[in-house]
């Protein structure tokens, strides 16, 4: 089973002033179960409309999109809150851990705003905090990590709910050279342990080498 | 909810300046209604404390004691009522009585009742020539065994004992026999003298509806009350609640403007967060149950240290300095009305919560 299949899809905003905005234009792309795709393209192309209608975030004006079978493209608001707590995972361009938190209830917090499964739950959360090398900081609050520890913490919360999918925001955009490979090599190791497809949004052409292909967006349209 | 306890416990300072101020208004909110009860104890304490089911004054009277006269065929017609259980004469002089050991001009405020029908926890009247005084006067120096000399004339009245709570028109009240009132009265307020038999007011205890049952009986030459309705007739008693209830009502309005902004400064700071949180599948209700949550904290917290302070106030002030009257009620009465600022307050920031897009935590860098 595909992870996702975005079959002709279309997304308008109408303007202020009443004229309409094409952010995405007959999009048509398919993420193999296991496959990390990266989306490569400039500021204003539609990666981010995209990723947004992949997530279950935003709503498409046209076609159809179905996620590890689930075809969401009707979905309501509240359907499409349900649907990303269960099979979406994502990781933010600023990474966006709740401050007040500690790494461990960076994990955890999405099973409170969730499915509420208590103990399975903290048990989940030690054991992807112990894989992502991360055993011995699950008090730390996120302004003790250091902008690596904190990038695993986020892969770690977007794996918390075991998800269909993953949507990596320009994971490395904050990190120099170095720690951006070494991030894209942690996500790249983790999800193919776990047979997690992932869609990667870049700019950075440097990153799709860590994908096992590249789609480009230009203008709303994609292109392998 | 966790998550807005945690943020709680975890980032007070980031709620400090809200809970001092909140706490600031809370103090106020309490002084004020502790202010309100203690004038209003001190205006009525001697008609709440009448143990009967109707006060009698004479119709032009407008629940006022100097204004009032009964004559004694209106007792009679009143006594012949067969509603009617008990009769008995009430009257007042309010004057100025010097107190041995204090200065001339430091006059201690009385309201020497003459009374027939014990009020509740005053004894039956005392012997010509004596009074039970009520506790407030013990600031003026007033003490048991010792005879002031009341109004211009210096009437004497020795106080052989106290009771509380039967303050009249601010004036510490003072409890004694006909003779005693009626010789007092003549003495220093000769125009208001009344003879024998008239007395300025009758308080009965009968029939629950008898006061109703009186000024029927007696063609209109009676205005009666009820006790309740005899306290919020006095003189002055309903512009002084109105005035106060005004104040708290602005204070309260304060409280909700101070709070409902703070939260909303506080969601336009986190609409970032909250657009992460909505990402990964947070409703809008739960976050805005957060907030919720946090807002009664703050005002729970803030009220807590507010009463205490209140009551370390209370504590502080000489005993009749200030008419105050510090009660666990009015501290939790004002409380609730801090939490319901604070609802209403904080569900000033529910539309910006439903319009945070999870969207906006996708393509933003910070």
């Amino acid at each position: 089973m595909n992870a996702l299949e975005l079959s002709d899809v279309r997304k308008i905003y109408t303007m202020g002033d009443g004229s309409d905005v094409v952010a995405l234009d007959h999009a048509t792309l398919t993420v193999a179960d296991d496959e990390i795709v990266a989306l490569v393209g400039p500021s204003g192309s539609g990666k981010t409309t995209l990723c947004s209608i992949a997530g279950g975030i935003l709503s498409p004006t046209e076609g159809r999109i179905v996620v590890a079978g689930e075809d969401i493209s009707d979905y309501g608001d509240k359907q499409l809150t349900t649907f990303r707590q269960d099979s979406i995972g994502f990781v933010f361009q600023s990474v966006n851990l709740v401050p007040f938190l500690n790494a461990k209830e960076n994990l955890t917090v999405v099973d409170e705003l969730g499915k509420r499964t208590g103990k399975p739950a903290q048990r989940r959360a030690d054991l992807l905090l112990d894989e992502l090398g991360l055993g011995d900081r699950k008090k730390n609050l996120p302004s003790q990590l250091s902008g690596g520890q904190r990038q695993r913490v986020a892969i770690g919360r977007a794996l918390m709910n075991d998800p269909k999918l993953v949507l990596f925001d320009e994971p490395t955009s904050a990190l120099d050279t170095e720690l951006g490979e070494q991030v894209m090599d942690l996500i790249r190791t983790e999800m193919k342990r776990r047979g997690t497809s992932a869609i990667v949004v870049t700019h950075d052409a440097r990153i799709t080498e860590f994908c096992d292909r590249s789609v480009h967006i230009i203008d709303g349209h994609l292109a392998a | 909810m966790n998550l807005a306890l945690k943020e709680l416990r975890r980032r007070p300072g980031r709620f400090a300046t809200a809970t001092v101020i909140i706490t600031l208004i809370a103090i106020l909110l309490m002084f004020l209604g502790s202010l309100l009860d203690g004038l209003i104890r001190s205006s009525t304490g001697a008609i709440r404390a009448q143990d009967v089911d109707a006060i009698v004054y004479s119709p032009a009277a407008q629940a006022s004691f100097a204004r009032s006269r009964i004559e004694p065929d209106v007792r009679a017609r009143i006594e012949a009522l067969p509603g009617v259980d008990e009769v008995g004469g009430l009257g007042v002089v309010q004057l100025g009585a010097r107190v041995p050991g204090n200065g001339p001009r430091d006059l201690a405020n009385i309201a020497l009742f003459g009374y027939e029908i014990a009020p509740e926890g005053v004894p039956e009247p005392p012997t010509d020539g004596q009074a039970y005084a009520d506790e407030v006067l013990e600031a003026d120096g007033i003490e048991e065994g010792m005879t002031i000399l009341v109004g211009p004339a210096r009437t004497p009245v020795e106080v052989i004992g106290f009771v509380s709570d039967t303050s009249f028109n601010g004036q510490g009240g003072l409890w004694a026999s006909e003779a005693t009132w009626r010789t007092t009265l003549g003495d220093n307020r000769p125009d208001a003298q009344l003879a024998d038999g008239v007395w300025q007011s009758l308080v009965v205890r009968g029939e629950a509806d008898i006061a109703g049952q009186i000024d029927d009986a007696t063609g209109g030459a009676t205005d009666s009350y009820t006790v309740d309705d005899a306290v919020n007739a006095i003189p002055g008693v309903e512009e002084q609640q109105g005035t106060f209830n005004q104040i708290i009502g602005v204070t309260i309005a304060v409280a909700l403007v101070v709070i409902g902004l703070f939260f909303a400064l506080l969601t336009v700071e986190r609409v970032n967060l909250y657009g992460v949180l909505k990402a990964l599948g947070a409703k809008s209700l739960t976050i805005f149950g957060g907030l919720m949550v946090q807002a009664v904290v703050v005002t729970l917290v803030a009220s807590t240290v507010a009463g205490l302070l209140v009551v370390l106030l209370d504590v502080a002030i000489p005993p009749g300095s200030i008419p105050i009257a510090v009660s666990a009620g009015s501290i939790l009465s004002s409380t609730a009305l801090l939490l319901l600022a604070a609802a209403v307050g904080c569900s000033f920031s529910l539309r910006r919560v439903l319009k945070v897009d999870p969207a906006s935590a996708i393509g933003t860098t910070s």
